[in-house]
């Protein structure tokens, strides 16, 4: 039922490929997509599915061909600015394009703002999908603590929110539990009811939601087997099923290992000993119990289901039969004995797989393999067979050199079930193993399981979400709400409830513990102005092009909350650094106390002791027991026990007396040569005083011709204290390193964690998601400075001589150029580390020693020197010493001011050059 | 504790570094061009000092004075007026301004004593100091030579042979290369452990260790040794090539001892960036940390001004960081070519340093892995 009458194809793709490095994922497709109804994308993991979808979206950058999408080129921005606001893309992965601090609810808000949404629209909005897809209830819970299904629905929630005309679904319902996904469907038919014209393309792993959709496009290694309606491609095949189809559709070397699964039933004289046992176990968090008393008794070799709507406490089991949590109450049992986390013998006999990719992404296939192999102590020997014989089962021979970033989520989770099988455990533990895996692989998968517990008498205790596999375990348990409903073998559940399958059975199960009656949570919370009415009009606002104002504060907003989320971190940019203006104020000083030396007095009279003492009675030098000789002294020097040495020679006092030329010989230990420099000066000093004062005692009032002072006067800073020279400088240089340190992961935690993909697919612009990131921290950097200027003035009780507003003035300046500096280096960069090392390198060094905070920037060489001038810590500092010490004003300071007004449009402009708003 | 499981551990831990390109960029510049910059960038001694002179006399020994002061320890001197003084120095344009007053030569003379004035703009810490020394020395100079055409020998002739050891001209250029060396090192160190370690966590791969059969302690040593090693090849190619070789510092000792220093130093600052990882719930607040810790290590270890000018306290307190034994164990090797006969007790606070913070950490990490 191809809709003919619609004005065209939605999606147009000619001549399209793609590569990353040396794998190529799409080799020249070409397809329309006929628009207004429900494209579905099926083939096997890793044929193209997800690049294709995220070209069509417009997050990838197109390497060749062409991609038509809404009557224009993808490939043009400023097509992709017009189209976004008419197409929502939703990634692969559980809520990969959510940001876990925030509540399910500033989720999707977020977004509703993006589009432009008022405050009235959006919550009705966000009511009305919550209410349809039963999150309601979770609508305040962070989306970092939902379960893997929830995530989907609030990813899903988030996508719908704008009304598109084009839904992209990367395998939306991976991972959902069936009534979940049975209300996912209901809802994308209830809207596609209210808004016919929208075209939905949805990559799918399950062939019985593919049944229903109207068009389908079976891919194969990176090309188009075929295209057409699922009648269409049933009697082309001639298959009974979908999934028999889409196996007949297959090449022949890929279909000649499949076979239907069947597992011989488990032998009535078979191993009674129990392998796993819960016992009344129950979790809390907090107030919330996420296992509520859950009991059973897993015999050795049995394969054991558990089902359960999403977030039902069964991966909260899994971790504490695997000893990752500890139970609140009851006892878990392995092997008879209770779970015990330290216990690594156990370890050696269970296998885990967790349900998000746990595998190090920097690792290649095989290299996870091997490390893990070796981990469990498999003999050097046998690791190369085992992994060749891993695989070759899992199908992994062709990607054992690919980082598993670089690969479909199937064959992750078919990689991380091989790491989970590799030292032949006698347990294995698998959290929903097979969610984005595809048919054949899952068939391939579930032999393995039954021959491990049929042949090797292996127990497994397996979660799924897929009835056709619950169907294939010796016994199911049912879960729902952190409580066991049924456990039994899978026929005998479906007799008790008197139901067709399996999967009727379990909806009707939980929707007796829900207590609602079926069919409900689509229909009861529809809203009173009726779906239709409200939501015939799209309602955004038309937005402006290139910077929209509410685009950026939906930016600020979301970034704001997350910064509120982690109190943490804002107290810790305020407490730290005041702690650390205290600690570097009063430590930094340049006046040098307490020098070591000593003296290798070889004339040893009156005359000489009146100089040794010179020095000694002063309060810069402490003197060391006397020189014995040269040995001795380049002993001490060598170890920095004495910091100068004086060698005074026999004669010199007579000699001195006498009028006779005589020298006296001093070292300074050079090493250090900021010291050595105030050594010198002191010396010399006092030397000077000392001649002064034997030419009055030796001559009488004739030395006093030709003599004069010398009135040093230290201006700013009459007493020298080091808090009052420092403070002001220190001032600039934490404003610096901390707003920017911020600045800079709060962009390159949206890359490593995913959800920068709603920048590259949302109408939003470089300017608006740079500055509506920056404006929170700018906020923090402010109020950082507030509180450092306080604490200075009224604490350190720096004296504060010049004009306050222009500091607070120079101080938003500083601010905005800081934070702009992170914003600009995390433009580069990918990961956390590097940017936490990038910008201590890019921040620390320069500030302390290019910025004029010890030696003036005018005194420096080189490319310092260059770095000095044009680093805007160096005109900041000169402001905050003027006006802290100097008396000065924005007259005097116009100077220092015209280069950081010159920084903030460059590094803006910079910013949005370098940003990349398309995945390459 | 199993050494192949720690092996095997480090090892991928040294494969994850190679898979970031951009922090192996910057590791290489951190040790490179960054030191060679530093070095080159700070003046040799005092340099290009700003100064201003009032001069009021307009007599052979103002003009003298005057001329004594040239490039490259000053800029040559502005010649201004009273009034202009007072805004130069508030706008930072000159250092220091020197005031000769009317009447200098003629009072000098007669023995009345005159006053010259030197004003120091203060804020300027370190010009202020070491350059208030040499203009007063400057000065007297000019003024006791022009004497010695005027007057009768009325000086003890007692001089003063003063010379720098280890580094005769005080090329601070040197010692701001170890210095740099010392901060990189430390800075490179914490990140990549703590960093590495909440990056496990947010990518859930920590659990998946747990379920297997390695300890927490091969997993903390394994980061520890893997990490310490890319920093210690990096801090001795930076020694050869960079310290040694590009910027020519002439090192007194045993670059291997100082090697083995560094291991010791590293012991402890990796740990400590083990420490501050369980510490820090997200990476942000690992980067707060980061920036909290490190910055007093690299102010107050005396590799910027010399411990001795620093409060008591702060000296007491500075000498439980293990910055402050590398940098006076760093100085002792490479410029007074000093042995481990002199350097060991900077080993041995290294090493009870570098224990406590293992222990303590290891500590942290278990509970972390609850």
């Amino acid at each position: 039922m191809i809709p003919a009458g619609e004005a065209g194809p939605v999606v147009r793709v000619q001549g399209v490929g793609l590569s990353y490095g040396k794998t190529r994922a799409l080799r020249d497709v070409t397809l329309d997509v006929p628009a207004g109804c429900m494209v579905g994308l099926i083939g096997p993991d890793g044929v193209g599915k997800s690049s294709l979808l995220s070209l069509i979206a417009g997050a990838r950058v197109l390497q060749s061909g062409r991609v038509a999408v809404l009557g224009g080129d993808i490939a043009d921005a400023r097509h992709r600015q017009a189209a976004f606001p008419r197409i929502a893309y939703m990634p692969q992965g559980l809520g990969k394009n959510l940001y876990p601090t925030l509540s399910v609810f500033e989720n999707i808000d977020f977004f509703g703002r993006l589009f432009g949404h008022d405050r009235a629209e959006r919550e009705r909005r966000i009511q009305e999908l919550l209410a349809r897809t039963g999150m309601s209830a979770f609508s305040d819970r962070p989306a970092g603590k939902l379960s893997g299904g929830m995530k989907q629905k609030t990813s899903l929630c988030c996508s719908l929110i704008h009304d598109p005309d084009l839904l992209i679904l990367d395998e939306p319902t991976t991972g959902v539990d069936p009534l979940s996904r049975r209300q996912f469907w209901q809802l994308i038919d209830d809207i596609r009811r209210d808004r016919p014209g929208m075209s939905v393309i949805v990559a799918t792993a399950y062939m019985e939601e593919a049944a229903r959709f109207d068009w389908l496009v079976a891919m194969n290694d990176g090309q188009v087997l075929a295209t057409g309606a699922p009648d269409a491609l049933l009697q082309q095949t001639g298959a009974a099923s979908l999934d028999a189809a889409f196996i007949a559709l297959l090449p022949e070397t890929a279909r000649k290992d499949h076979h239907e699964v069947v597992i011989p039933p488990r032998p009535a004289t078979a191993d009674q000993d129990i392998a796993i046992e819960a016992r009344g176990v129950t979790v809390r968090f907090g107030d919330f119990t996420a296992v509520d008393n859950v009991s059973f008794r897993i015999p050795r070799g049995e394969i054991f289901g558990f089902l359960g709507s999403n977030g039902c406490g069964k991966t909260t089991t899994m971790k504490v039969l695997t000893g990752l949590l500890p139970a609140s109450e009851g006892t878990a049992r392995l092997f008879g004995a209770e779970v015990d986390p330290d216990d690594i013998a156990v370890r050696r006999r269970v296998g885990y797989m967790s349900q998000a990719f746990s595998l190090y992404t920097e690792l290649t296939v095989r290299q996870n393999l091997q490390l893990h192999a070796e981990l469990f102590g498999i003999a050097a020997g046998a690791i190369g067979p085992r992994i060749a014989e891993l695989a070759g089962r899992f199908d992994l021979t062709e990607v054992m050199d690919t980082l598993p970033d670089a690969l479909p989520l199937g064959i992750r989770q078919r990689l991380s079930l091989a790491v989970a099988l590799i030292h032949s455990p006698e347990i294995l533990i698998l959290d929903e193993p097979t969610s984005g895996v595809d048919p054949v692989a899952r068939d391939g998968f579930w032999q393995i399981l039954s021959d491990l517990s049929r042949k090797d008498n292996v127990t497994i205790f397996v979660s799924t979400h897929f009835m056709n596999e619950a169907e294939l375990c010796d016994r199911i348990s049912l879960m729902h709400a952190g409580k066991v409903l049924v456990s039994d073998t899978p026929a005998a559940i479906v007799q008790s409830r008197g139901a067709g399958t399996l999967e009727q059975a379990f909806v009707a199960c939980l929707e007796e513990a829900i207590g609602t009656p079926p069919e409900a949570p689509a229909a009861a919370p529809a809203p009173p102005a009726g779906p239709a009415a409200g939501r015939a009009p799209p309602a955004p606002a038309p937005a402006r092009r290139f910077f929209d104002l509410r685009r950026m504060l939906a930016y600020t907003r979301r970034e704001a909350l997350e910064l509120r989320r982690d109190p943490i971190r804002a107290t810790l940019a305020i407490i730290g650094s005041v702690l650390l203006m205290f600690v570097i104020g009063y430590g930094v000083n340049m006046d040098v106390e307490d020098l070591s030396f000593a003296v290798l007095d070889r004339d040893d009279t009156t005359v000489s002791r009146d100089y040794v003492l010179q020095l000694s009675g002063s309060r810069y030098f402490t003197e060391q027991p006397p020189i014995t000789d040269y040995d001795d002294m380049d002993r001490r020097m060598r170890n920095g026990e004495i910091s100068l040495a004086i060698e005074i020679p026999p004669g010199f006092g007579r000699d001195a007396t006498r009028g006779r030329a005589v020298e006296i010989a001093a070292w300074i230990d050079g090493a250090m040569p900021t010291r050595a420099e105030t050594v010198r000066g002191y010396v010399q000093g006092m030397h000077a005083a000392w001649l002064t004062q034997k030419s009055r005692e030796l001559y009488g009032d004739a030395a006093t011709q030709g003599n004069f002072q010398l009135a040093l006067r230290y201006r700013y800073n009459p007493d020298v204290q080091s808090l009052v020279a420092m403070v002001p400088a220190v001032i600039p240089l934490l404003l610096l390193m901390i707003p920017a340190m911020l600045a800079v992961l709060s962009v390159v935690r949206e890359k490593e964690l995913g959800s920068i993909i709603n920048f590259y697919v949302t109408p939003v612009s470089r300017a608006e998601f740079l500055l509506g990131k920056q404006m929170p921290y700018i906020a923090l950097a402010f109020l950082n400075f507030l509180m450092l200027a306080a604490f200075a003035v009224f604490v350190f009780r720096v004296p504060f001589t010049g004009s306050f507003a222009t500091l607070v003035a120079a101080a938003l300046l500083y601010s905005f150029i800081t934070t702009g500096m992170g914003l600009v280096i995390s433009t580069f960069i990918d990961s956390q580390i590097a940017a936490l090392f990038a910008t201590a390198l890019i921040t620390l060094i320069p500030a302390v020693q290019y910025s004029g905070l010890i030696d003036p920037v005018s005194s420096l060489q080189g490319l310092g020197a260059f770095i000095g001038r044009i680093y805007p810590t160096t005109y900041f500092v000169t402001i905050t010493r003027g006006t802290f010490s100097k008396g000065l004003d924005f007259a005097d300071l116009a100077g220092a001011f015209l280069p950081l007004l010159i920084a903030v449009p460059v590094l803006l402009g910079a910013g949005v050059l370098f940003l990349k708003k398309q995945a390459s | 504790m199993s050494m192949a499981n720690v092996l095997k551990l480090g090892i991928k831990e040294l494969r994850r570094l190679m898979r970031d390109p951009v922090l192996l960029v910057l590791i290489v510049y951190a040790f490179s061009l960054a030191i060679y910059t530093a070095a080159k960038a700070m003046p040799e001694t005092l340099n290009q000092a700003a100064i201003a002179i009032v001069d009021e006399d307009q007599s052979p020994v103002s003009s003298r004075i005057i001329t004594a002061f040239y490039p490259p320890y000053f800029v040559p001197p502005h010649l201004i007026t009273a009034q202009e003084m007072d805004s130069r120095l508030d706008a930072g344009t000159d250092t220091f301004a020197l005031n000769i007053p009317p009447d200098f030569q003629r009072d000098l003379l007669a023995g009345r004593v005159p006053t010259i004035q030197l004003n120091v703009d203060a804020t300027r810490m370190s010009q202020a100091f070491s350059g208030g020394g040499y203009v007063q020395s400057i000065v007297t100079s000019e003024i006791s030579e022009f004497l010695d055409r005027h007057r009768s020998q009325a000086t003890v002739p007692v001089a003063l042979n003063l010379r720098a050891r280890f580094n005769q001209e005080l090329n601070k250029g040197w010692f701001g290369a170890i210095s740099n060396v010392i901060s990189s090192v430390t800075m490179l160190s914490i990140i990549l452990t703590g960093a590495a370690l909440i990056r496990e966590r947010e990518h859930g791969t920590i659990e998946h260790l747990l379920v297997m059969p390695v300890t927490p302690t091969e997993i903390m040593v394994s980061k520890i040794w893997s990490m310490a090693l890319v920093v210690l090849l990096a801090s001795g190619f930076a020694l050869v090539f960079v310290v040694k070789g590009a910027l020519a510092v002439p090192v007194q000792g045993s670059i291997l001892l100082f090697l083995a220093g560094a291991a010791l130093h590293l012991f402890a600052t990796t740990s400590l960036g083990i420490f501050l990882a369980t510490v820090a719930g997200s990476m942000p607040q690992f980067g707060l940390l980061l920036m909290l810790v490190l910055l007093p290590l690299q102010v107050l270890s005396g590799g910027v001004t010399p411990r001795e000018s620093m409060p008591e306290v702060i000296q007491t307190i500075m000498l439980a960081a293990p910055n402050t034994h590398f940098m006076m164990l760093s100085q002792s090797i490479l410029f007074r070519g000093a042995g481990l006969g002199v350097v060991w007790p900077q080993f041995l606070a290294l090493f009870l340093i570098g224990l406590v913070l293992f222990r303590f950490s290891l500590h942290r990490f278990r509970s972390f892995l609850r």
